[in-house]
């Protein structure tokens, strides 16, 4: 409804149709924003509890993609297949766990990716809520000046994010060991984890920043006919992006909890061969 | 078979209005703009309504249609349930000249802002000679019939009255991404304008022009996001921007 107290401003500015409603849209159009809403909550939840567990992430040769690569002296033994360039970090005291020093990658990464974007901009600030709803903010400036003008640096985060990929598919091949280091067998854990580091690729390779660095930046695709066929397979996969965001958060933090419960010994990592 | 169904159309001008229900035939197949072409000849004979070609291709009819903008033309009555009342007001992002009809001029200045395809100087014309990859991706833009729901809908405008001055809008950053790819232009500071002059950097990608589109044009993935990209280019990435410095070009070859 109108306040007639305050600037009226949006569709209620002076001069549009004389309507009282905020929309007229009779669907559920808040089904789509709640979802996400939940969704990314419960999955930011539970990512902060295990970030902070600090334990329960290494199971000889399965390790969990929140701590990985684990680069502290804290981490457990046999799980630092980099080594421990960073020694151990304290904080009035805390010890820092790994898992703190390498989600920043792949939180920036998904945190500046233009879906995500999208998602949390409706769902969190309802910036808007849905199309042709209005929103509830006095004034808007977009991605034009800080903090959100550092959504532009999403291509950096995308570069970071295909390092870590490299890691997390090393850390998938390592899982075709047996506990005891020898090579040649295969898990339930193996296959959850190299389910994460495809869908991991799939997710960056279909990544607006990717078919932009690909080719989409060029002018002349004929003079650049490897580039453009390239660009056309990452515009294909481009369609699914958003798919691809949502299983592969989904599956991150399954195959975390994978790691958790075999780790912790409440299930047996079962081997096929 | 025809049935009567129940519509709600705002009446009014820029000063006054309120939504009239009324009731009317609707035959199978009809589309809203039939129904209130209808409701014009039998119940409201001054109803002002915007339209053309019926067609899809003119733009002209634009409204909002329980909530939603569309083109009445191509939205079918059997969308709806027959217990439905169906809500149809004018475009609640411009200002209202009278009943459905909107005063659209804001996206005809909007256009004038828009520099102009600068092919190089010395083409001759008729010289031109382009393969057909180097233009598709213009070509999905050239789709659009200018019928501005993906203005209309853009809450950085809708929602924001004073955006208006800073903000081209969807409509117009598909032009600038049309001409920012156009193996022919040669405009060297137009992704700087686009985020300077015409507010690329105000859009936060919510795509809901690109949902309302009635030509399918994928407004964000296609034009906006690569136009955000191009800007990253030369504005946010100094690695880009010291490479088009060593070898003396922009990154668009």
């Amino acid at each position: 409804m109108i306040d007639s107290g305050k600037k009226k401003t949006g569709v209620f500015s002076a001069g549009r149709a004389l309507i009282t409603d905020r929309t007229l849209r009779t669907d559920k159009w808040w089904l789509q924003p709640a979802l996400t809403f939940s969704v990314l909550i419960l999955f930011v939840i539970y990512a902060t509890f295990r970030a902070f567990e600090n334990k329960s992430y290494f199971a000889e040769p399965l390790i969990s993609p929140f701590y990985s690569p684990c680069l502290s002296t804290a981490c457990v033994e046999g799980a630092s297949h980099l080594g421990t360039p960073v020694g151990s970090i304290t904080i009035f005291g805390l010890l820092i766990s790994p898992a703190l020093l390498i989600l920043i990658f792949p939180l920036g990464f998904r945190m500046t990716c233009y879906y995500y974007r999208k998602a949390y901009y409706r769902s969190f600030w309802m910036s808007p809520p849905a199309c042709a709803v209005a929103e509830p903010h006095k004034t808007y400036t977009g991605e034009t000046r800080a903090p959100l003008i550092l959504q532009n640096g999403h291509r950096w985060f995308f570069y970071a994010g295909l390092v870590l990929n490299v890691l997390l598919t090393y850390d998938a091949i390592i899982a075709f060991k047996n506990p005891e280091g020898q090579w040649g067998h295969m898990s339930v854990g193996t296959l959850v984890l190299l389910l994460n580091a495809s869908l991991l690729w799939l997710y960056s390779a279909s990544c607006h920043t990717c078919r932009h660095t690909i080719g989409g930046r060029l002018k002349h695709f004929s003079k650049h006919p490897i580039r453009y066929k390239t660009w056309t397979i990452v515009s294909r996969l481009n369609h699914y992006h958003p798919n691809f965001a949502w299983v592969s958060l989904i599956w991150v933090a399954f195959t975390d909890f994978y790691v958790r419960q075999v780790s912790s010994g409440a299930i047996t990592n079962f081997y096929f061969f | 078979m025809a049935k009567n169904i129940k519509l709600r159309i705002w009446r009014g001008d820029a000063n006054t209005g309120k939504l009239e229900d009324v009731s009317v035939e609707a035959n199978e197949g009809e589309v809203v703009l039939d129904v209130i072409h209808r409701v014009q000849a039998t119940q409201m004979g001054d109803l002002a309504v915007r339209w053309n070609c019926k067609a899809g291709k003119c733009g002209s009819c634009s409204m909002e249609i329980n909530g939603k903008p569309r083109l009445a033309c191509m939205t079918q009555v059997a969308n709806y349930a027959d217990d439905e009342t169906i809500t149809i007001t004018p475009l609640r992002a411009f200002p209202v000249i009278k009943d459905l009809v909107t005063d659209v001029s804001f996206n005809y200045k909007k256009a004038m802002e828009v520099e102009s395809f600068t092919p190089p100087a010395d083409l001759k014309p008729g010289a031109a000679r382009m393969q057909q990859i180097d233009v598709e991706r213009s070509q999905e833009f050239r789709k659009c019939i200018e019928c501005f729901l993906c203005q209309d809908t853009c809450h950085v405008i809708r929602d924001h009255e004073e955006n208006k001055k800073s903000f081209a809008g969807p409509r117009f950053f598909i032009r600038i991404a049309e001409l920012d790819m156009h193996p022919l232009d040669m405009l060297k500071n137009r992704k700087q304008k686009a985020q300077e002059e015409h507010g690329l950097g105000m859009c936060n990608i919510t795509k809901c022009c690109t949902e309302v589109c009635p030509e399918h044009i994928r407004i964000t993935d296609n034009a906006i996001i690569p136009m955000k990209e191009r800007v990253v280019d030369i504005k946010y990435d100094p690695v880009r921007w010291l490479g088009s410095k060593i070898r003396k070009r922009e990154g668009i070859v």
